[in-house]
């Protein structure tokens, strides 16, 4: 298991050098400067331009400001914002509970009822429930979810008037977040429905990201529930007379579980793409509509450290997710 | 079972059985119809796919208005079984007057161009890349290996915008941007294939007998491996068509007044409280769409799995 674990960590140096270059290349290779974006219409004469650039380090050789890079990220110091001079990583630490909280009760929703309709679904093989949450569920799968979204908003926020339209929380309340976590943070504050306001916002957008999720957990789990309910031991179980639910529940899921966890943390990616577009739809303060308004302004130190940040948690998910995977299955390990 | 008791039409059914070896044998293409139409939905998502081809080709013939003409006399008009609508304007109009169905129906030109396009340049470059990769391995392999993982490092959302932002944002380079960014798929799946393929007897024959490398790797393995890329093709023509009207949405994609479906959607955000129609109409079309290329895309899977073949 030791090896395994090391190989696995010596395998992700390479990638990791690999996304400091792309994080470092992308941004400088966008058309005009972040000086030029700053500055905006009013325009600027040369001379206070190269001053400028010459200030943010950018008039240096490529391989000069990439060693840098290198060196500032291995102090843990990504440098700061241009636009709001505050520096990257605190920005990014102070939008990401935000993301992490929308996509923690995102994949909630998705795991809690994706796992159990797989699990009907494949009991009914060929029924007709069968069909019809395979049916939804692709349609799930299909989702422009950025449609979605305000599909969701005309009718719930427009006509019925139920959720609000945007934020994470009514503008009423006003009250320290020592979490960063909204949900935990209003209760934390003791004020009367601040709660309450901040479930109220949450519920839509979280419906919207974890769309996808769950239904890809959904057909995930009914494809794996079947292979194992065909399985000699689930016949056994079966002919030993053990209830039914027995066999389905502890023998069958158990085995089943496995695909579903790697599809599971494959999910991360797919949640911070879709973050982009729920995180734009709902106004929400997250690191995602954060990083692509960084791009709009050429902010090349938050671009550049977002890019990084992202790809690194992507990165060590899906290490953990490998290792879980190992450490169920062993005949992973040793290949 | 006795043979008293076999109607006639068993014993025809047999017959034929016997009959089988001597028969030829069935074209490939035909063998995977028959499993494919099995499934009622993947037939239902075929028919739709084709219909949505034809409404393209036939764009110009089918539309009742221009697709960016604009009529000042109707803004915002509902459609037509709504009050105040018209069946001059069967799905309603923009906020600028143009008929929406026109604009959806040439929208699909788009998006379905979008999904051709990008399937056949990340196809294309997976397979090359994939090929050379699985054939040879070596440095070059770890090497390319390492770079398909920096890719998939990424939120592919995230990276068609980046890429966009850097190419500037019209739909050409939204096409190369998403090819970019699922070409990975098709180097793995190629590569997977390919290692598994060149140790069997048949490439060692070829080999042996004097087939020369390109030869070996085009004719003899590459149909070998098509199975699967074949399904890849599927799932990222829908993707496709998603992640660029995500673009679309974002005001990355193509650029007004350009009738692609997600750029509509992004043109009617102010308007979804005032008009349900303007934000309605497009995403259904996208919906429609993809939902009928996933059908198809599942029918595909499961008639080339031979694991399902024999159950």
């Amino acid at each position: 298991m030791l090896a395994f674990v090391l190989t696995r960590l010596l395998l992700l140096i390479p990638t990791f050098v690999g996304v400091t270059l792309a994080a470092f290349s992308f941004i400088r290779l966008l058309p005009g400067d972040p000086v030029l974006a700053l500055s905006g219409e009013r325009g600027i004469t040369p001379e206070r331009h190269a001053a400028l650039m010459s200030e943010f380090g950018l008039d240096k050789p490529l391989w000069q400001q990439y060693l840098a890079f290198i060196q500032d990220v291995f102090s843990l110091d990504l440098g700061n914002s241009l636009v709001t001079k505050r520096p990257v990583l605190e920005e990014f630490l102070t939008l990401f509970p935000a993301t992490v909280e929308l996509s923690l009760v995102a994949m909630t929703l998705a795991v809690a009822i994706g796992l159990p309709i797989g699990v009907i679904a494949a009991q009914r093989r060929g029924k007709f429930l069968d069909h019809t949450v395979m049916t939804v569920a692709l349609t799930g799968y299909s989702m422009p979810i950025f449609w979605w979204g305000l599909l969701l908003i005309i009718l719930f926020s427009g006509w019925l008037g139920w959720t609000p339209v945007s934020g994470r929380i009514s503008l009423l309340y006003f009250f320290d977040t020592p979490t960063g976590f909204m949900l935990v943070d209003s209760l934390l504050s003791g004020e009367e429905g601040a709660f309450k306001s901040a479930v109220r916002h949450l519920i839509l957008p979280s419906i919207v990201l974890g769309t996808i999720p769950l239904a890809v957990i959904a057909r995930q789990t009914r494809s794996a529930m079947l292979e194992v309910l065909s399985e000699d031991y689930v016949r056994t179980a079966r002919a030993k007379g053990l209830a039914p639910i027995r066999v389905v529940g502890l023998h069958a899921l158990r085995n089943a579980l496995i695909p579903v966890i790697t599809v599971i943390g494959l999910q991360v990616g797919v949640l911070l793409g879709g973050a982009i577009l729920t995180e734009t739809i709902f106004s929400w303060p997250g690191i995602a509509s954060w990083i692509v308004h960084s791009i709009e302004r050429r902010d090349y130190p938050s671009v550049q450290g977002g890019l990084l940040l992202i790809a690194g948690i992507i990165m060590l998910v899906n290490l953990a997710v490998d290792l879980l995977y190992g450490l169920v299955n062993p005949r992973i390990r040793r290949s | 079972m006795s043979q008293a008791i076999q109607t006639p039409e068993a014993t025809q059914e047999a017959r034929q059985a016997a009959d089988e070896p001597l028969a030829p044998r069935r074209s490939a293409l035909a063998e995977f119809w028959s499993y494919f139409r099995q499934s009622r939905g993947a037939v239902i998502g075929m028919a739709v796919f084709i219909a949505i081809c034809l409404v393209a080709i036939f764009a110009d013939v089918l539309a009742p208005h221009s697709a960016i003409e604009q009529n000042r006399e109707a803004l915002l008009t509902p459609p037509f079984w709504q009050e105040g609508g018209s069946t001059e304007y069967l799905l309603g109009t923009d906020a600028i007057g143009r008929d929406i169905l026109s604009r959806l129906i040439h929208g699909s030109r788009y998006s379905l161009a979008i999904g051709c396009v990008v399937v056949l340049l990340s196809l294309l470059i997976g397979i090359f890349i994939g090929l050379l990769s699985g054939f040879f391995g070596g440095t070059a392999d770890a090497v390319v290996m390492r770079l398909m993982d920096v890719i998939l490092a990424f939120p592919s959302l995230l990276l068609a915008l980046t890429l966009v932002a850097i190419l500037g944002p019209n739909l050409t380079n939204v096409m190369i941007a998403i090819a970019l960014t699922q070409q990975p798929h098709y180097v793995r799946l190629t590569r997977a294939a390919v290692l598994a393929e060149k140790r069997r007897d048949y490439v060692t024959a070829a080999r042996v007998s004097g087939v020369r490398t390109p030869r070996l790797m085009l004719v003899t393995i590459l149909p070998n491996c098509a199975a699967p890329l074949i399904v890849q093709a599927a799932l990222s023509f829908s993707t496709a068509i998603l992640d660029a009207a995500a673009l679309g949405f974002l005001g990355l994609g193509a650029q007004p007044p350009t009738p692609e479906w997600g750029t509509m959607l992004a043109e009617s955000r102010e308007f979804i409280l005032r008009a349900w129609w303007v934000v309605t109409f497009p995403g259904l079309a996208i919906l429609i769409t993809v939902l009928a290329i996933n059908l198809m895309g599942d029918g595909i899977r499961d008639a080339t799995d031979p694991r399902l073949k024999i159950g």
